[in-house]
């Protein structure tokens, strides 16, 4: 059998490929009474929720279903949501497009070979009108991938509904608005530190006031954990991050028993199912720990670790796609297993093409099945107890504290990214797993072992973006600024100008009034950049 | 498995630039391939995020550098490719190998190949692979 000799070629023949997980933890062979454990786990729903936020689990609630998309015109998109709502989608996710992301209008030369490309082109509050047309944003819960630009567009999400009656205490959905990982592995970055992190501030201070059931930030490791960092590096950078954000609040004057009740978080799950169980419940455990004993939060709402996750990214891969499906059932077991609040999971085309209709359908379905087919959601934490996992999540807390104190160590989270030191981090993690790969030490099914000639044909549907866009996209960008008022954009953002250098305004206010005159992204990004500057990227390898 | 037992050859002596061409912020393909050559020996610049075809153009020839290789993950590679092409020939440096990696589907493949990039590398070739094919071009 020649897949049998690759196999043998990878270093497997027919054994398990290693014994500790990339984290690593040793694995014992037998897990007993006898492998050590430090501490009861508790009950769900009660300090410091190792099994779980809530004490009925998915009973009560089914996690939320949210399929990242979005390309090319609004009009586009919207089409595409309606179908996925159709499907039984119970929220929106949307996918914005680099311009958007990076605070470029689409007449921005460098703008011009990205519009629509990643995401949707959305640079003012028209295009949002279109985007979300016959949606109700009062009953749809809508989430943003949107770092750089995110006050912006949350700012144009609240026009958008003041300008359909909508009450702003009713909207509910989630801005990701978390830049200290953009810096470290995603890239959408505009603004240097302490002003990105002063808006991230006014963000959450303002949704506090106005729009208490909507999530201001969703404080993501996923990015650079598909970047290439392990798990618990994942978290522990992650939880880093988040006490960042809490002491940026407590010096703007915030209340943490108030808002840590609006912080979120997101993580990428990979293939080893062991592995992210225990980084989430090893994840509620610290947070919940954090919180009590270093800020002394005793609101237990305000200690609950509440999270997204995405399902696949770079666990994916473009030889044999259909076995993308298994990996991405196999993930979203691991995240229900570990109590996360909404998944999204990757369509198997997504390595190679903006996904087709028909991918996007199945990766929906995958979950689908996974809730109401499976039994996994009918009792909470169902791995608790065993000995292993709770072995592996006490292993997987000692590596997140560990991690963190070396991150303290260093000066804290800021000066670690500032100084480059995550970011290069992240990048020999990615080396090495780079090399495991290549030498098989990390087995990938289709590329280092069980291989084919013939794998690298496509299936059969293929994504082509509407060579249009870009054109209609200029178009529509050309009518609003000949429509709209001219004197009342230049006024508010004259006002945003005047406003962003006073460290005690909230811009928010600011920022809502732009949007209604129809100001355009870009033009805000100009005059908050005029001001603040931009980040500069340290490069180091 | 692709590894070959051989060692990859050496890149010593030789000068490779890295950019980050467009608005695309996932650079963790161009830093490992940075890092890889820099393990065969090669003397890597990485322009970090964000840069105009022309600016890269321009490092490329004040750098003096043997090859440039960008990354692109948005989907914008036919545009961002074709451009960088066009000023490196504007500055006389079209001699200057260029390949090109990141999510590049098979069709594009062959049209960038024909504009004239050297080499294209998806994320699933070996590291050791890639080194061979730039060290290739480079001989």
């Amino acid at each position: 059998m020649s897949a049998a000799k690759d196999r043998a070629a990878a270093g497997g023949e027919s054994q398990v490929s290693s014994s500790s997980n990339r984290s690593g933890i040793e694995a014992p062979v037998v897990a007993t009474p006898d492998t050590p454990r430090t501490r009861d786990s508790g009950l769900p729903g009660r300090y410091p929720f190792t099994r779980g936020i809530f004490p009925d689990g998915y009973r009560g609630r089914m996690w939320t279903m949210r399929q990242y998309s979005g390309f090319g015109t609004p009009e586009e998109s919207n089409a595409r949501y309606r179908f996925l709502l159709d499907r039984g989608q119970t929220g929106l996710s949307v996918a914005l497009d680099l311009p958007t992301q990076c605070g470029l209008d689409p007449s921005d030369p460098m703008a011009r070979p990205e519009i629509g490309k990643v995401g949707v082109s959305l640079s003012n509050l028209s295009e949002m009108e279109l985007l979300f047309a016959g949606i109700d944003l009062s009953r749809i819960s809508t989430s943003f991938t949107i770092n750089g630009t995110a006050a912006i567009i949350y700012a144009m999400y609240i026009a958008c509904a003041d300008r359909n009656g909508i009450p702003r205490e009713r909207l509910t959905g989630t801005i990701q608005n978390d830049i200290l990982k953009e810096y470290v592995a995603r890239g959408t970055w505009i603004f240097p530190v302490a002003p990105s992190m002063r808006l991230i501030a006014d963000t959450i201070l303002f949704g506090n006031r106005e729009t208490p059931r909507f999530n201001t930030i969703s404080i993501a490791g996923a990015h650079m954990r598909d970047a290439g960092c392990t798990a618990a590096e994942e978290m522990a950078f992650t939880l880093s991050n988040g006490l960042a954000y809490v002491d940026e609040l407590l010096r703007r004057g915030g209340e943490v028993d108030s808002f840590a009740k609006r912080l979120s978080f997101f993580f990428y799950v990979h293939m080893d199912l062991f592995e992210e169980v225990a980084k989430f419940r090893a994840g509620r455990r610290v947070w919940a720990r954090l919180l009590r004993e270093r800020y002394a939060v005793t609101d237990p709402k305000a200690q609950m670790f509440r999270f997204g996750v995405v399902c696949g990214g770079s666990s994916l891969v473009a030889p044999q796609p259909y076995n993308n499906v298994v990996r991405v059932s196999i993930e979203t077991m691991a995240a229900v297993l570990g109590g996360a609040q909404s998944i999204f999971t990757c369509a198997y085309d997504e390595p190679f093409q903006i996904p087709t209709e028909f991918a996007a359908e199945l990766a929906l379905r995958t979950q689908q099945i996974v809730a109401h087919e499976s039994g996994i959601a009918r009792t909470v934490d169902p791995l608790g107890g065993s000995y292993y996992t709770e072995y592996l999540t006490d292993e997987m807390e000692r590596c997140i504290d560990a991690l963190m104190k070396e991150v303290d160590d260093y000066g804290g989270t800021i000066k670690a990214i500032e100084d480059g030191w995550m970011q290069q981090r992240v990048a020999q993690r990615a080396h090495e797993r780079k090399q495991q790969i290549d030498s098989g030490a990390l087995p990938v099914v289709g590329v280092n072992c069980f291989r084919r000639d013939d794998q690298s044909a496509a299936p059969g549907e293929v994504f082509h973006l509407d060579p249009e866009v870009s054109r209609r996209v200029l178009e529509k960008l050309d009518v609003t600024r000949h429509r709209r008022d001219a004197t009342a954009v230049t006024r508010t953002l004259d006002r945003l100008e005047a406003a962003c250098v006073k460290d005690e305004e909230n811009l928010m206010p600011y920022l809502i009034d732009c949007c209604h005159a129809y100001a355009t992204v870009g033009e805000m990004v100009a005059r908050l950049k005029a001001q603040w500057g931009e980040f500069r990227e340290p490069v180091r390898l | 498995m692709n590894a070959t037992a051989a060692r990859p050859p050496s890149l010593q002596g030789k000068r490779i630039l890295i950019a980050k061409p467009g608005l695309d912020g996932h650079d963790v393909g161009a830093k490992v391939i940075a890092l890889a050559l820099r393990d065969a020996g090669a003397d890597v610049i990485y322009t970090g995020l964000r840069k105009a075809p022309g600016f890269i153009a321009r490092v490329a020839v004040d750098e003096d550098v043997d090859a440039v290789g960008l990354s692109i993950l948005s989907g914008s590679h036919n545009e961002l490719v074709t451009q960088t092409l066009e000023e490196l020939r504007t500055l006389g440096a079209e001699d200057i190998p260029v390949f090109v990696g990141g999510t590049i589907p098979a069709d594009d493949q062959s049209t960038l190949r024909a504009k004239g990039v050297r080499g294209v590398y998806t994320s699933e070739i070996p590291l050791d692979d890639v080194i061979a094919s730039v060290a290739e071009l480079l001989s």
